[in-house]
């Protein structure tokens, strides 16, 4: 019988990281598209570094920064607020959302950027706030963008293996998620389990993206009608 | 009254422009700003609404300043009180055409006023459809009613009816000036029809690149002399056939073609899109009422 701890680890860093990523990314995407500021190109590039880096780089510093002993910050961290973010599944949680965020902010970005900017403008005239016009005009007509990034991101998550090591390690039941359970089966000649493993996020990662094709297709709209 | 003086540096298609008027504009009134594309038609609509901020100016509705640069005074959009109807109609996608209504109604105000406006321009059979799947004509007057829901003191078209068809013009046409009185409005029109203008508006105002070069009554102000008896129209050469002795010019007046014969000299001078003006003195029309 396989542990199946590995894989509901998985899916619970994927759905808190995806979470947390959507709350941070409408804001981030929405000033991205919108603004004039010189800073932008900065920002932009720091979004998208997840992408070109190897993931090791990634969680290499941030195990340099978050560790209790070796640096200022993580030992602050555990001091005053109790959290440490090495070999934890908070920490887990924090590099997910630095290495996704590109997946979640892009879509989301090019959504906002693809709307007619009209629209704003006569949510404004017609005495609307900002806030309301977000809510009511902007994210309501980006919906397909919103899935995309969403389903990316937690699918992206599901594939992290890199990061996850170098800052989570391998605690059973903490930190061990399916693509380290994988790579622990095979180092231990274990290749059922990890052909199990395997299969079962090759599966899900199939039915994910084909919902997201086949919705953003539209042809499920094609069949509620 | 609608005092507004605005002055900002554009960037035109033809280079950088200083756009530099001064408006006054009477309650109740409907005046058009016609000019070609790029003269700075709809930078002023914006300014007005607020979505452009002007290098210097004011901007005074009634007795309240809604720009007043000299005091760093500048009102929000969402603070003037403006009703604009957007050249492409800017339509919410995602909600239907009496949503669209009922996002601009303010907060906790009668919902009678949605009713009376999908009554008025005849939507009612409409109200629950997508923007997506309305006419042009339709999507036109879901625009003008749903700019009517807060009852603004100064309603804004630009170029409102430059996409339809003649005959869904006219109706639209009509629609608007019903409004316009109903709601006892002030009115500003973008417009490049001079037959709309003429038959629409209270007084014109012509821009040209960025400045008034001229204003008053329409009729005044297209024609280059006071009104006669005599005939004339503006139209557009669309052929020109040299004949042994004499030339014929095809005119599209409108929609009507119109064939004018001319001498070799005077037709030399002429190239199909030249504008011109087709006139006959010395016979009186005969006017018959069609229907």
């Amino acid at each position: 019988m396989i542990d199946w701890e590995p894989l509901l680890l998985t899916f619970k860093l994927a759905a808190v990281t995806t979470v947390l990523l959507v709350l941070i990314s409408i804001p981030l995407s929405y000033w991205l598209a919108y603004t004039k500021s010189r800073i932008k190109p900065v920002l932009e590039t720091l979004v998208s570094m997840p992408l070109v880096l190897p993931p090791t780089v990634l969680g290499f510093y941030l195990l340099l920064v978050f560790s209790p002993s070796n640096s200022f910050f993580g030992g602050w961290l555990q001091e005053f607020i109790g959290i440490k973010l090495v070999f934890s599944f908070p920490g887990l949680v924090f590099a997910s959302i630095i290495y996704s965020l590109p997946f979640m902010v892009h879509p989301i970005q090019a959504g906002f950027s693809g709307l007619n900017s009209k629209l704003i403008e006569a949510s404004y005239v017609l005495g609307k706030s900002k806030i309301e016009t977000l809510f009511r005009v902007l994210l309501p007509n980006i919906k397909p963008s919103l899935l995309t990034g969403i389903v990316l991101a937690f699918a992206h998550t599901i594939g992290e293996f890199g990061v996850v090591l170098m800052i989570g390690g391998n605690i059973p039941g903490k930190t061990k998620v399916a693509s380290i359970a994988i790579y622990d089966e095979v180092e231990a000649l274990n290749y059922d389990t990890a052909n199990i493993y395997s299969i079962i996020l090759f599966i899900i990662a199939f039915c994910i993206l084909l919902m997201v094709y086949t919705v953003n297709g539209g042809y499920l709209k094609k069949f509620w009608k | 009254m609608i005092h507004c003086s605005l002055q900002k540096k554009l960037l035109a298609p033809f280079g950088e422009m200083l756009l530099d008027i001064d408006l006054k504009i009477e309650k109740g009134e409907l005046v058009t700003l016609y000019g070609e594309s790029g003269a700075g038609k709809t930078s002023i609509f914006r300014m007005l609404a607020g979505l452009l901020i002007p290098d210097s100016g004011l901007i005074k509705v009634g007795e309240k300043f809604w720009l007043d640069t000299l005091n760093s005074v500048n009102l929000k959009p969402q603070q003037r009180n403006v009703g604009f109807v957007f050249q492409d109609y800017a339509l919410f996608p995602n909600m239907s055409v009496r949503e669209n209504l009922l996002f601009a109604l303010p907060k906790g105000k009668n919902k009678q006023i949605i009713k009376d406006l999908i009554e008025i321009v005849e939507l009612g059979d409409l109200q629950d459809r997508k923007p997506e799947n309305l006419s042009g004509g339709q999507k036109q007057r879901v625009a003008l009613a749903r700019a009517l829901v807060q009852k603004p003191q100064v309603l804004m078209l630009d170029e409102p009816l430059s996409s339809l068809d003649a005959k869904m013009r006219i109706k639209l046409q009509n629609y608007i000036l019903q409004v316009h009185r109903e709601f006892n409005l002030t009115t500003l029109l973008i417009s490049h029809e001079i037959g709309e203008v003429i038959k629409m508006c209270d007084r014109v105002f012509l821009i040209e690149r960025g400045k008034i070069s001229k204003q008053g009554k329409p009729i005044n102000v297209f024609s280059n002399k006071q009104i006669s008896g005599k005939f004339q129209f503006v139209g557009e050469v669309v052929h020109v056939e040299r004949e042994e002795v004499i030339s014929v010019v095809t005119v599209l007046i409108g929609t009507n073609f119109i064939k004018v014969v001319v001498s070799h000299e005077e037709a030399e001078v002429l190239q199909n899109g030249d504008k011109v003006l087709v006139a006959s003195k010395a016979f009186n029309p005969v006017l018959q009422k069609v229907n």
